[in-house]
């Protein structure tokens, strides 16, 4: 077998069974934008033009709540900031590619993909294993817009009495189940719900995830920065 | 087509920040406090969205008695940090939120 498609199935089946939480998060993202008053087309546009997540639900809750589009912009960019950390990581391992691949492998280095993508660079030195995170972007692609679909087409059918717009922070909160053990991350993330919270109604434009965000992350370089001088 | 702009504009940013470090940025310029501080990101946005969507009701205001949402995003919680499993505390939650709406 040719070594190439042997790393891409390599990473088919090391991000697999990271698709598990992924399934009831495209069907929510696709109920709720049909909900919202997004076309089918536009729903599918989402997921296959912005193809992220957390982007793609932080687009309809601030669309949702009225927001202008710079702000919902500037909140996606905001939520995005994590992938500099991911790009930034992964860049040396990729560094000799053509420019296509790194586009190619820009557009599907989503937060499963990278986990599993990175354990493998650093434990191997084949110049093909960027395959690995194109094994595992593409599989990621496909379960987001399969169940982007399903969502679309299910969501007419689920009553709106079932509350279903609560899976949205529920989802988010599963996505911090590592985080609630450590103590700088409580606090962080306390800091950052108060803000949003009772910002929400004072500050303008709906930036509130923005100024909550910022707020929190000023708090973490702060309390990090503590922890080192002790 | 409003609609349009929009969702090429997230998508456009959402590219955009994972394209940046890949294609100009060499490893060394991210030293490692500033990839520390990197790693809090989702704990300091993801409660912006978690927290209003459970304390404040659709019109902004505080929601703090008669809220199943409450009691069921605690009980997620809890199964997170027991399980550590994402799928695992999205049940939990759905189900209690459930359970407090349809059965109590």
């Amino acid at each position: 077998m040719n070594n190439k498609f042997r790393v891409f199935l390599r990473g088919i089946f090391d991000v697999s069974p990271l698709m598990i939480p992924v399934v009831p998060f495209g069907l929510i993202f696709g109920v709720l934008s049909i909900d919202i008053g997004f076309s089918p087309i536009e729903t599918m546009g989402m997921s296959l033009i912005v193809f992220g997540g957390a982007s793609q639900i932080v687009l309809l809750q601030l669309f949702s709540g009225g927001a202008s589009s710079l702000v919902i912009i500037s909140s996606v960019g905001a939520v995005n900031s994590r992938h500099l950390l991911y790009g930034a990581v992964v860049s040396e391992h990729l560094s000799g590619l053509k420019l296509v691949w790194k586009i190619i492998i820009s557009y599907f280095l989503v937060d499963q993909a990278f986990a599993r993508s990175n354990e493998y660079f650093k434990n191997n030195e084949d110049k093909n294993k960027y395959f690995h995170l194109v094994g595992g972007g593409i599989t990621c692609w496909v379960i987001w817009q399969t169940t982007t679909f399903l969502g679309i087409v299910l969501g007419a059918l689920i009553p709106e009495k079932l509350g279903l717009s609560f899976a949205v922070p529920l989802t988010f909160l599963a996505l911090l189940v590592n985080d609630f053990r450590k103590f700088i991350n409580i606090i962080v993330i306390i800091i950052s719900g108060l803000v949003a919270t009772f910002g929400f109604n004072y500050i303008p434009y709906k930036a509130y995830v923005i100024v909550a965000g910022v707020t929190a992350l000023i708090t973490a370089a702060v309390l990090t920065n503590f922890k080192k001088n002790e | 087509m409003n609609n349009w702009i929009l969702i090429i504009s997230c998508g456009l940013i959402t590219f955009l920040t994972r394209f940046s470090m890949i294609a100009l940025l060499k490893k060394e310029m991210f030293n490692d406090r500033i990839r520390e501080v990197l790693s809090f990101v989702p704990s300091a946005i993801f409660p912006a969205i978690i927290f209003p969507a459970i304390f404040l009701d659709s019109s902004g205001d505080f929601q703090l008695e008669n809220n199943p949402k409450i009691m069921a995003a605690i009980i997620a919680m809890l199964i997170g940090i027991i399980s550590k499993n994402i799928i695992a505390t999205i049940i939990a939650g759905l189900a209690s939120y459930w359970f407090l709406i349809f059965v109590i």
